[in-house]
């Protein structure tokens, strides 16, 4: 063998090139952004101190605050992650259908359906509150509808492509039956995918928990506002109380999810 | 023989409502290169016929543009007096429901159970709703029960589909297409998923359901010796066109050799 | 025709077809009951979503046409919202990595998984908007809490998928590279990285994307970025404004949503 023959090199020229330009990009960005951000170094040097100062003042939880307060708001925010992911479960259907090109071959309405799901990712759940509590007004109407309007993007683009991944096959003997289009949708699509679509709403309902609890700081209801006052006021064992709660919740909703899962699918 | 009426296109001569018949059959996949080149062919209303040749000569592209699952690109399909090359919609529909189908890969629909997939087949008769709802006439259950011990499995009724073996699987498959009441089956190398005691089992229960119920059947095969064994006629491609076409004992190692070996399909 | 002899058959012999499963009725029955209590009980009326209709129609009608008058400005909250998502992004990611593999119950021993579990459990419970108002209490406003809140976020969910993708990977290929006498950083780099890259290139580029998402909105709270800015033209009542910038937002994230699925398909 030629001793040319005898080299090997892990990647090729091109691969070599992308890849230092990768890195190229990634140091650019980072050195960039360190260089314009306006943190001021003092602060981040006390930055442990701080957080430390917080805590300690955050200790112990102010426990007979619960009750009174805590609890109803809590209950709140569960429900309207719930009942947010309950709405966004009736409208991320259809659009998701519509942006499967397998159902829908219309190039044009996919690209709509895309874009109805990308923008309603794009906007952060908070910002989609703050919308609706105009609209709406405060509480926990703007709240849940916020949840449902983010979770679109979100379930919409996962149905889509759970629908897009199904077998080609049982839907060809369906259609080579005659069988009319809704009935291979309900007896060909749907068996297929309908396991994918449980995990996922069952994913986004415990995202949904997470983000409800931070509506209130903009006035669409749940235990947001609470934390919120707790904090205006420096009351600090009071907003120790509520932290903790939140996550109890959060812990429970995943403990929840996670049993689900494995009974059902 | 039946003669074709240009004026009204329709047959004249002993009307066989089951016949079919295809005429100058092409298919482009990619444009100039033709798969299908002008095939012609006849089937009386009974009979098992068996398509074989090699890979790639069309057998698979001939089967499925007789139900449109592949769209042809000229030619005519003459059945129950249409030309199912141009039906479209409804029409289109109306016409698979009577074209029954058996694939290679079985194609059920696996999270449902047997007799959900049986059902499957009478889903042209059925609205939407009512399919949504599971509410089929009780002729169509009783007859699934029926077609499911005929096809031996008594009894697994409530199985899910993906719980079955694939010769199980190919039963139930066989099942549906003949829960259609169809007047044409097809099948689409039924047997090539399956080891070789299953396929002649397969065979066996494709012809003897379909004689009993006296509907023609054209079978895309690539094992010849099923083919002669079951089979009323034969018809041999190559290269995207017909070469051979007679009885099984017509058949001899010659037109086997200008099927499948030699230049016969190396030919453009 | 009998059936398979080594499949079971059900005992079941009756000629109906079976309902749909009672607790699959029972569970959509509970959740249309759920629905209506959870909607009394949020006091949602019709008469409120009327009235918001109206609001939102005269709302969407001042937001129309956007007003990018001030864009100066708008780009240079955005870039600081840009500059918050890389920084945290990349400290995030160099941080999450050790901790994730120290979380690897099958690399490590169960004293040095444990914290790192709980601490990667604490990071990911709270919503990195809480964290944020905890950390602008601690360092003050501005775009340090923000990264640092995004970084804490960035840890709870990259740290998690790495161990479990350590977790879930072939011992085996481990195995071998540490029976041929490699120090651990080697078994590492040789034996653990090659097989979870594609999946730590997946969920990276997922929190770069989430990482950008959040980091428009910290600023409500004070921690930098474009979100103060979005607030403070809210509470002026300068639809307009606002609009513009809920533009900017929206096609921020789609060109890094794009590069990020590029990214990923790059590499995988």
């Amino acid at each position: 063998m030629l001793a040319a023959e005898k080299q090997w090199q892990r990647f090729t020229p091109e691969e070599r090139l992308a890849g230092f330009a990768i890195y190229l990009g990634v140091v650019a960005a980072v050195v960039f952004s360190l260089r314009t951000v306006e943190v001021i170094p003092e602060f981040l040097q006390d930055a442990p101190t701080q957080i430390g100062d917080l805590f300690y003042r955050m200790w112990p939880p102010d426990v007979r605050y619960y009750p009174a307060t805590v609890h109803d708001a809590l209950l709140e925010t569960v429900h309207i992650a719930t009942l947010g992911t309950v709405f966004t479960m009736i409208m991320a259907v259809p659009v998701g259908l519509l942006a499967a090109r397998n159902i829908t071959p219309h190039a044009a309405l996919n690209t709509l359906a895309q874009l109805i799901l990308v923008s309603t990712r794009s906007v952060n759940t908070l910002v989609w509150a703050i919308l609706f509590v105009a609209v709406f007004g405060p509480g926990a109407l703007a709240g849940t509808a916020a949840i449902a309007f983010r979770s679109i993007g979100f379930v919409g683009k996962l149905f889509a492509e759970a629908v897009e991944n199904t077998h080609r096959g049982p839907i060809e003997a369906l259609r080579a039956a005659g069988a009319p289009w809704l009935s291979v949708l309900t007896m060909g699509y749907w068996p297929q995918v309908r396991p994918a679509f449980w995990s996922i709403i069952l994913f986004r309902w415990d995202i949904n928990v997470r983000e409800s609890a931070i509506l209130g700081l903009v006035g669409a209801g749940g235990i947001g506002i609470v934390l919120d006052d707790a904090m205006n006021l420096f009351q600090w064992h009071r907003v120790a109380t509520v932290l903790v709660s939140i996550f109890a919740v959060v812990i429970l909703a995943e403990v929840a999810v996670n049993a689900i899962r494995k009974r059902i699918i | 023989m039946n003669r074709v009426d240009p004026a009204t296109r329709t047959e004249s001569g002993p009307t066989r409502a089951r016949s079919l018949v295809v005429r100058n059959l092409v298919k482009e996949y990619k444009a100039g290169q033709p798969v299908l080149r002008g095939v012609s062919l006849e089937i009386d209303g009974r009979g098992i016929t068996a398509v074989i040749g090699p890979s790639g000569t069309g057998k698979s592209t001939l089967i499925r543009c007789i139900n449109r699952l592949v769209e042809p690109t000229s030619g005519e399909i003459l059945f129950h007096g249409q030309d199912l090359a141009h039906l479209r919609g409804h029409a289109l529909r109306a016409a698979r429901r009577r074209i029954g189908m058996v694939f290679q890969e079985f194609n059920l629909v696996e999270r449902l159970t047997v007799i959900e997939n049986l059902l499957c087949g009478r889903l042209g008769y059925v609205t939407p709703l009512k399919a949504w709802l599971r509410r089929f006439p009780e002729r169509d259950v009783g007859r699934a029960f029926d077609l499911l011990e005929a096809v031996g499995l008594k009894g697994f009724a409530t199985q899910r589909a993906d719980a079955l073996s694939g010769g199980q699987r190919q039963r139930v498959g066989i099942a549906r297409a003949i829960m259609q009441e169809p007047d044409l089956l097809l099948a689409d190398e039924p047997t090539s998923s399956l080891d070789p005691k299953t396929s002649v089992e397969i065979m066996e229960l494709m012809v003897n359901l379909a004689g009993r119920e006296n509907i023609p059947v054209i079978i895309n095969i690539h094992q010849v010796a099923l083919a002669k064994r079951f089979a009323d006629r034969i018809v041999g491609m190559s290269g995207g066109r017909i070469v051979f076409d007679g009885p099984p004992s017509a058949l001899t190692d010659d037109d086997l050799k200008t099927i499948y070996g030699g230049e016969a399909w190396l030919e453009t | 025709m009998a059936g398979d002899v080594s499949a079971p058959s059900p005992p079941t012999d009756e000629r109906r077809l079976p309902r749909a499963s009672w607790l699959v009725r029972l569970g959509w029955l509970a959740l249309a009951t759920y629905v209506v209590y959870a909607v009394s009980l949020l006091d949602i009326t019709w008469e409120r979503f009327y009235a918001g209709l109206g609001h939102g129609a005269t709302f969407v009608a001042r937001m129309v046409p956007p007003d990018f008058s001030r864009w100066e400005l708008l780009l240079q909250d955005l870039a600081e919202s840009v500059e918050i998502a890389v920084l945290a992004s990349f400290f995030g990611i160099l941080i999450a990595l050790p901790i994730g593999l120290l979380a690897a119950r099958n690399m490590m021993p169960l004293w040095v998984t444990w914290p790192a579990r709980a601490l990667i459990a604490v990071c990911r419970s709270f919503h990195p908007i809480i964290v944020a108002i905890l950390f602008v209490k601690a360092v003050g406003f501005g775009a340090l809490a923000g990264i640092l809140a995004l970084i804490v976020a960035s840890i709870g969910f990259i740290a998690k998928l790495f161990a479990e993708a350590i977790e879930e990977i072939s011992m085996k290929q481990v195995e071998s590279v540490r029976a041929s006498g490699a120090p651990f950083l080697n078994v590492i780099t040789f034996g653990v990285l090659p097989q979870v890259f594609s999946r730590f290139i997946g969920f990276s580029s997922y929190q770069l994307d989430s990482n950008f998402r959040v980091s428009t909105v910290v600023g409500i709270v004070g921690g930098g970025g474009i979100g103060g800015t979005l607030f403070a033209a809210f509470q002026r009542f300068d639809y307009d404004f606002v609009c513009a910038i809920l533009l900017s937002i929206i096609a921020l994230i789609m060109v890094v949503e794009v590069f990020s699925a590029r990214l990923r398909a790059t590499f995988q």
